[in-house]
């Protein structure tokens, strides 16, 4: 589904410009959880905003297949036409947009994209029930606008849910853990283990270990200074919650050739 | 330079030719209290003349363009051969409105429907009003507006005869609103037109008027409106003025409000039509316990130019006022925001509140922003504050994550932002008149 090789990338700062990506090279095949793992600045959140077309990033090497296409050459909103999808670690808030109009704007602009006609009114209405069930959102919440006045928890919830309602290919599942207690964190992880197929793929970054306990990786990969430095399977999470990141920051040499 | 100074001259020479005409056809009507005022208010324009950038208050806004044209005297030349069928777009979708339709200053009684009526209500064009409420409109006409400071003002209340005049006597609340639709037929000709309204709301009553400027043709047109609003002890005036002229339409209009003592003052302005605008909206607070709020909203392109220049004036203690005027500026246009609040030595307790928000699209758009606050009282709440920048790209971006395109992204960015001004208008009807039309005019702006 995703082949991403020897991606490398900068930012403009006050202090120059600066490589932030190093050379990632990643597959994802349909039907796979991915977790990426690291410590802060190790470059995880530019990768999500890289993948999804975020400005202020410039590639400058590599490249990343999506279903055959050169994902980079796309428009974010292209991106998310073509099946990906990032919960972001910071919801914005935007007042004045209702989550339902918004929500209703983007699948209706991304089954046009298809050549799709607009979804019904009803079809919609039912749509936004059965998955508010399946996230556990207070259906209240989305006559609401966009993640104002939502708690931290509340704003993960919805990302997930928005996740639900656009059924994409790939989501990126960035830090939701986050700001989250133990009773949202597993309404979240119950929300994304419903949603998961045989079709689709979900990459998930997080700091902690807890989060897995619940989405269950097939993968997981550790970052350190913009590459990834280790790729093991779900034990690999376990084993760096017992020893922390300072096991791969001392051991990298060995890994990393 | 010295071209514009003849040109201006000009035009004042004709309209103080016009005003000696218009004295003649008076006949009857050429005596009493309101005439007085007239020949008053004439001296005063023809010292004044029309204001000019060197005047603080104009600093901003050039109206030499306007004055260049030759306008014509709708009085003297212009009958109106409008049809129901030529107004049918302007209609709010409403069963029980008063309609008043003014066509280039004239009250067109044909295309008019009045709903609200008994002893104590009034709904009608002045001039009507004349006939049998004249004591009322000789007790309030002028009082309130202050025509030796201003040309336009002093112009318009010389030519005072024909507008709007709604009388709510005690305890009336006038549940129909009442649709003020002033239309400049550019059609043909090139006219100047003047509008006097006069709303007076007694002890405990209540009304709501939407003024509603609409053009005809291409051609130039240029109307200069007065409004006085007197607001008696506890009643409530909910004031609409909404903008949608033609590209080569000039407007200058002053409401000036009177509150007493309990009374509440609201009014949304929207401005998304007309070459030039200057609206100067002044309340004065001379009784305790009133409270006012000032709305408005200006989405400008091409090299429109829009002036607002508000002033609550805080006389007396414990008194409200709230104020949120928010732009949209794409193109060459240019915006101009001066809030005014003064607070007098009595006016304690005052709460004020002002804002003002800019979003500018273009790189060559403008906005002149500026706060102007005078306190001369130690016990009360003020604040103001003043923004411009561009649309946010961390919620752009977050709108493209799901799929939404950059245009439609922007459209709802900009109609979400301008969403707490339209929320202001409680008149549901013309609300959604105004939601339909936002969203178009937020469409088309590519």
């Amino acid at each position: 589904m995703l082949t991403i090789k020897n991606l490398k990338a900068k930012i403009a700062t006050e202090e120059g410009e600066k490589e932030i990506l190093k050379g990632i090279d990643l597959k994802v095949n349909a039907g796979e959880i991915h977790a990426i793992m690291g410590p802060n600045g190790s470059g995880k959140s530019t990768l999500a905003s890289v993948l999804t077309g975020r400005e202020g990033y410039e590639v400058t090497e590599g490249e990343v297949i999506f279903e055959k296409k050169n994902l980079l050459d796309e428009s974010p909103e292209d991106r998310a036409r073509l099946g990906i999808f990032l919960a972001f670690q910071y919801p914005v808030e935007i007042p004045g947009v209702s989550n339902t109009n918004f929500l209703k704007t983007a699948i209706n602009e991304i089954r046009k994209s298809k050549g799709e006609e607009p979804m019904s009114s009803v079809d919609f209405l039912k749509l936004i029930k059965e998955k508010a069930k399946l996230v556990g959102l207070d259906p209240q919440m989305i006559s609401r606008y966009v993640n104002v006045g939502f708690s931290g928890g509340e704003k993960k919830r919805n990302e997930i849910f928005q996740l639900a309602m656009l059924n994409p290919k790939l989501s990126i599942l960035d830090e939701t853990d986050s700001g989250l207690d133990i009773d949202a964190l597993r309404t979240v992880a119950d929300g994304v283990n419903k949603l998961r197929t045989k079709d689709n793929a979900f990459i998930v970054i997080t700091h902690y270990q807890r989060l897995l306990d619940y989405i269950v990786p097939d993968f997981v990969h550790v970052m350190y200074d913009g590459k990834i430095v280790k790729s093991g399977d779900k034990d690999l999470a376990l084993h760096l919650e017992e020893h922390g990141y300072d096991w791969i920051t001392n051991d990298k040499n060995a890994v990393t050739v | 330079m010295n071209n514009e100074e003849t040109e201006k001259t000009d035009l004042k020479a004709k309209l103080l030719n016009n005003f000696r005409d218009f004295e003649k056809n008076l006949n009857g009507d050429a005596a009493g209290i309101i005439h007085e005022k007239r020949k008053d208010a004439i001296k005063y324009f023809e010292t004044l003349g029309f204001p000019v950038k060197k005047l603080e208050e104009w600093k901003y806004t050039n109206l030499t363009p306007a004055l260049k044209h030759t306008f014509k005297n709708p009085l003297e030349e212009y009958t109106s051969a409008l049809s129901e069928n030529d107004i049918k777009d302007f209609l709010i979708k409403k069963e029980n409105v008063n309609l008043l339709v003014f066509v280039n200053g004239q009250f067109e009684r044909k295309l008019s429907k009045i709903c609200s009526k008994n002893d104590n209500v009034f709904i009608g064009s002045f001039s009507d009003g004349m006939k049998t409420h004249r004591d009322i409109i000789e007790s309030h006409f002028s009082k309130y507006v202050n025509y030796t400071n201003s040309g336009l003002t002093a112009l318009n209340t010389a030519f005072a005869g024909e507008g709007c005049f709604v009388y709510a006597g005690k305890g009336e609340q006038i549940s129909e609103p009442v649709h003020i639709l002033c239309i400049s037929d550019a059609r043909e000709e090139v006219y100047f037109s003047q509008l006097r309204n006069l709303i007076v709301a007694e002890d405990n009553s209540s009304v709501n008027i939407a003024e509603d400027y609409y053009t005809i043709g291409d051609k130039h047109s240029f109307t200069n409106t007065v409004t006085e609003i007197f607001c008696e002890k506890n009643s409530g005036v909910e004031h609409y003025k909404i903008q949608n002229e033609g590209p080569n339409a000039y407007y200058t209009g002053t409401t000036q409000v009177h509150q007493e003592k309990d009374s509440r003052y609201s009014d949304t302005t929207i401005s998304w039509g007309g070459a030039i605008i200057r609206n100067d909206l002044n309340s004065v607070f001379e009784g305790t316990n009133t409270e006012c709020h000032f709305y408005g909203l200006y989405l400008l392109s091409g090299k429109q130019h829009v002036d607002n220049h508000t002033f609550a004036d805080h006389k007396s203690p414990n008194c409200y006022s709230n104020e949120l005027y928010k732009g949209i500026l794409d193109d060459n246009s240019t915006g101009v925001f001066n809030g005014k609040i003064m607070v007098r030595p009595d006016a304690q307790k005052t709460n004020a509140y002002q804002s003002n928000n800019n979003i500018l699209i273009s790189d060559d758009s403008t906005i002149y922003s500026k706060p102007q606050l005078e306190i001369f009282a130690d016990d009360v709440k003020c604040s103001h504050g003043a923004t411009s920048g561009q649309l946010n790209e961390d919620e752009m971006f977050y709108l493209q994550s799901r799929g939404i395109g950059r245009e439609n992204a922007r459209t709802l960015l900009l109609y979400a932002y301008a969403s707490d001004v339209i929320d202001s208008i409680k008149f549901g009807e013309l609300k959604e008149m105004i939601e339909i039309k936002l969203e178009k005019k937020l469409k088309k702006g590519d």
